[in-house]
């Protein structure tokens, strides 16, 4: 498949997801330059992690208006696959293509970390070859992590299951000790309405590797594959979904 | 027309946890300020607009902060033209 990787003016994991996508998953990738409204038939975009545009206003808040931004938002309502990592995470919250955002962590400090996620729902293409429940290890590192949303919006996310990862402790429980941020409900990452874009603070694309930060990432990659590379019969297959917070 | 002074305060809203401002208001009880509660850290934006009547000015700066300057997940914002509100 082909994967694109947007980079914006401050990106800085851009080239390590290229890396990923090239070399780990042996798939084709290229860079989407943010001046660019053509995504050149790209099956996945990736929104890299980074500071782009310096972080300036509020993180992402500049990203969202630059030209790519729009072509990424067709290809998102066209049910194309968009996955934000980190900063590119922000980047959808301010865009509007996913509910809440993210404002500075709790503790104020920014976090460099490994930690466990629990995946809570196998309905997204990112998270289609995951179980619901199963944890994740994966690195962190963010100044402004901590999801928020209105009272009203993190209801209806909890109810039609779009939190789709979850900071957890080591024996899966989505305790206060196991957020690193402050994050309302304990949120990692969630999906849109259709579910076809993701995002998630945590770097799945940092954890490719056993030699480094291990391989628990690769799980996210190699669900979108699947998801894409599915025959119609499966299309349908079963979704698991962790029942409540 | 001449030059319209706008003065933009976004501020976190009410019942989003504002970690500065806690930190702030720590930072002033250990001062001996005992007295301070509440503080909320928000940002003052400045603007200078040219060619705009008064009453056009408010709608534009207006759509500024609902496309770019605040946003309406997270923040408020108030509007003040030439020192008076907008």
């Amino acid at each position: 498949m082909r994967w694109g990787v947007v980079v914006f003016p401050g990106s800085n994991d851009d080239r390590d997801t290229l890396r990923m996508a090239e070399r780990t998953l042996g798939d084709e990738a290229i860079a989407l330059w943010h001046k660019d409204r053509d995504l050149h038939g790209v099956d996945c975009v990736l929104l890299p992690g980074g500071f782009s545009y310096g972080d300036y206003l509020r993180c992402g808040a500049m990203a969202r208006f630059s030209p790519v931004m729009e072509a990424v938002g067709e290809h998102a309502k066209a049910g194309g696959l968009v996955l934000g990592i980190c900063n590119g995470f922000q980047t959808l919250c301010e865009a509007g293509l996913l509910p809440g955002a993210l404002i500075r962590n709790r503790g104020l400090r920014f976090v460099c970390d490994v930690a466990t996620i629990r995946v809570e729902t196998s309905d997204t293409p990112f998270t289609y070859g995951c179980r619901a429940g199963e944890l994740l290890q994966l690195p962190i590192k963010h100044g402004e992590g901590c999801y928020v949303a209105d009272e009203e919006t993190l209801a209806r996310l909890e109810a039609d299951g779009q939190v789709v990862f979850r900071y957890a402790d080591r024996a899966g429980r989505s305790v206060p000790e196991a957020n690193p941020n402050g994050s309302l409900a304990n949120v990692a990452g969630v999906c849109n309405p259709g579910r076809n874009v993701v995002g998630l603070m945590p770097h799945p694309e940092h954890a490719v590797d056993r030699l480094t930060a291990g391989e628990d990432g690769l799980k996210l990659f190699r669900s979108a594959q699947a998801w894409l590379g599915r025959r119609p019969s499966e299309a349908r297959r079963e979704a698991t979904v962790v029942p409540g917070p | 027309m001449s030059t319209i002074v706008a003065r933009v305060f976004v501020t976190p809203k009410r019942g989003i946890l504002d970690p500065q401002g806690k930190a702030v208001e720590n930072s002033l009880h250990t001062l001996g300020f005992a007295e301070v509660s509440d503080v909320r850290v928000g940002k003052y934006i400045e603007l200078k607009l040219r060619d705009v009547a008064r009453d056009v000015a408010g709608a534009r700066v207006r759509g500024m902060c609902e496309q770019l300057l605040a946003n309406g997940v997270i923040e408020d914002f108030r509007i003040e033209l030439d020192g008076s509100a907008a």
